[in-house]
């Protein structure tokens, strides 16, 4: 807060009374209402700021103008009927959400650790080209938001090429819909694993040039540096997931801690920042991207069965209960006929009992807390967004800091409002 | 210190109202039966067990059943790696548990957001409002006995309780039960027209 002022009034009694008046300015505060649509809230987002000034003394964020009811439509349809209602939660990342929810439905199956590794492989690819994604928007809007267009620009020439690529394999940009239940839609297409490859070396002179754009740019630098700063102890206390948590320099990834899929047999390395402000969290996001591009290198190398899958590695698992069986034996067979019955009519049989599977989505932790009373119906089925828990360390982090920051604290946090509100 | 062992330090220390702990694909849980000491509970699985980050709360509505609600606590060690659920039983006359916002800050949207969704009250939370939904709204969305296709609101709205501002203007047709060409305010039937621009250009096949 500024304290401080010259008055340079020669003249005793006008001096005086200048600093009165200087004083009595200081005393007013303003309400300033910003969103739900404002640019720089990426969505619906609406924060009440009170301002001394130019200065924050008071932030009140308010969520809920995107709220869907996710979790009252999922206990009214069939686990697989909700899988494209994933797409529209983080919808920067739909591929890491499918996967996600595919694992925590299999978790409560009792699969989870049973998939056929070519699935597990193509599922990592998914998750990771997502988070690239994810990223990718994430930081050219940020930059943007600070002013630099040009980085924005670069990003999505980018992530139309991942969007291209989820629609090699799931037939749909957006809404990808790609896992199911105990498995994939379908294989990847032949030249897939090609496209990614050639996509990995285009993205690499992007990245680099991103980069140069931002990370010792002077202006980028000094806006972010010791702004917004979460020490280690209060990103833990308010519950922060993902690159927001590894930026205060809490060692914790859940690909790592607690891994999932075929993480256990790839080579990677956790980003991890020091201070905690905002230019630390765009360092980490930055990294991720990189360590991203090695893990799908990774995959499109050891991948079971090849690019091309000449050896017919299955990718789903192998029970006719939880994964529909192929069209010419639904036709021609009576045992595949009732389970393709089943399935589309009941859904997939889970026991009862509940779980909790967290992923490691480009945003932090998304997780699915699924209460089963058995049958193919969730009871109750709990989303644990990583963007709402984000969102709630503002009132914390605003105060102290100028109304030109807010774009930048907000731009850094990366959150997506179709998950934080659900 | 596994997650087994924390849940037994658990019980150890508050006895009867911590059931045994149970197993179901690898989550160790425990049931406590008394509410009221939820705060106990998590503040000592916080400064004594490691248990530092609460990963979620979640409320289950058991309708038709007493007691009806359930929530239940997600727990993790971020340095240690353990994970712990805690749940406990809330009856629907009380509706209400103390806030565990004095040991985790996260606690305070999670909570909210349970008050909102389900209208479970928690004592000791610093700012109990609706989150997701609008002050004012009367229903708790998430109850079993909330209709999937919502309910009314009391809340004024445009486009359901008046009639559009557009409504009537130049390019909107007007409300009423007649064909559209009738609604259409712009339409000349061949009665009541006078002559347009077009008819009076032209007499007698030449133009004036």
């Amino acid at each position: 807060m500024a304290t401080v002022q010259d008055i340079e009034i020669p003249d005793s009694a006008a001096r005086a009374a200048a600093i009165e008046e200087a004083q009595d300015i200081q005393g007013e505060k303003m309400v300033l209402n910003m969103g739900p649509s404002h640019p720089a809230t990426h969505g619906v987002l609406r924060i009440v700021l009170e301002l001394d000034g130019e200065v924050i003394t008071k932030a009140d964020p308010d969520v809920g103008y995107l709220h869907r009811g996710d979790e009252k439509i999922a206990e009214n349809m069939t686990y697989t009927q909700f899988i494209p209602y994933t797409d529209r939660l983080d919808y920067l990342a739909p591929l890491a959400n499918n996967v996600a929810y595919a694992l925590a439905v299999e978790k409560l199956l009792g699969i989870h650790d049973k998939l056929p590794p070519r699935c597990q492989y193509i599922r990592v690819m998914c998750a990771e080209l997502a988070r690239i994604s994810a990223h990718l928007l994430g930081l050219g809007a940020f930059a943007m938001d600070t002013g630099a267009v040009t980085v924005f620009l670069l990003t999505f020439t980018e992530r139309e090429k991942i969007y291209n690529l989820a629609e090699a394999a799931s037939g749909a940009r957006l809404t990808t819909t790609y896992t199911r239940i105990g498995g994939l839609m379908r294989d990847i297409p032949p030249t897939w694993c090609d496209q990614v490859r050639q996509f990995l070396k285009e993205f690499a002179v992007a990245l680099a040039e991103a980069h140069t754009l931002l990370t010792r740019n002077r202006i980028w630098v000094d806006r972010l540096r010791d702004l917004g700063v979460v020490s280690k102890e209060m990103a833990i206390d308010y519950g922060l997931s993902g690159p927001n948590l590894r930026g205060s320099g809490v060692e914790w990834d859940l690909r790592k801690n607690q891994p999932y899929l075929c993480y256990k047999d790839l080579d990677f390395d956790v980003a991890l920042g020091s201070v905690g402000d905002c230019y630390d969290r765009y360092l980490v996001r930055m990294e991720e991207m990189k360590q991203s591009m090695r893990i799908l290198e990774q995959c499109c190398n050891k991948i079971p069965g090849g690019a091309e899958n000449k050896s017919h590695e299955p990718v789903n698992v192998a029970d006719g209960k939880i994964t529909l069986p192929p069209k010419e034996k639904v036709l021609t067979s009576m045992e595949e006929l009732i389970h393709q019955f089943m399935l589309v009519t009941e859904g997939v049989n889970c026991p009862p009992g509940e779980i909790y599977f967290g992923h490691e989505n480009p945003k932090g932790e998304l997780g699915f807390y699924i209460n089963s009373k058995g049958g193919g119906t969730p009871y109750r089925l709990k989303i644990r967004a990583p963007s709402f828990i984000n969102l709630s360390i503002l009132g914390e982090l605003m105060p102290g800091c100028m109304i030109s920051d807010v774009p930048v604290i907000l731009g850094s946090l990366d959150f997506v409002m179709g998950e934080s509100d659900r | 210190m596994t997650s087994l062992e924390s849940a037994n330090k658990i019980k150890a220390k508050f006895g009867d109202i911590v059931s045994e702990p149970s197993e179901f694909r690898g989550e160790i849980s425990l049931k406590i039966s008394d509410a009221e000491k939820i705060f106990d509970v998590c503040f000592f699985a916080k400064n004594q067990l490691g248990l530092n980050y609460l990963v979620d709360i979640s409320s289950v509505d058991n309708y038709g059943e007493d007691p009806r609600w359930t929530v239940v606590y997600h727990l993790r060690g971020v340095v240690s790696g353990q994970e712990l659920v805690i749940k406990t039983d809330v009856s629907e006359e009380k509706s209400e548990l103390p806030s565990v916002f004095g040991v985790w800050r996260t606690s305070n949207w999670h909570e909210r957001e349970i008050y909102d969704m389900m209208g479970i009250r928690f004592s000791g939370h610093p700012d109990l409002r609706r989150i997701l939904m609008w002050e004012g709204y009367p229903y708790f969305p998430l109850r079993k006995d909330f209709p999937l296709a919502g309910k009314p609101s009391d809340l004024p709205g445009v486009a359901f309780t008046q009639v559009t501002p557009m409504e009537g203007g130049p390019f909107v047709t007007l409300p009423s039960s007649s064909d559209s060409i009738a609604r259409e305010p712009r339409v000349r039937t061949p009665e009541d027209a006078e002559p347009g621009i077009s008819d009076k250009r032209l007499v007698d096949g030449k133009l004036k």
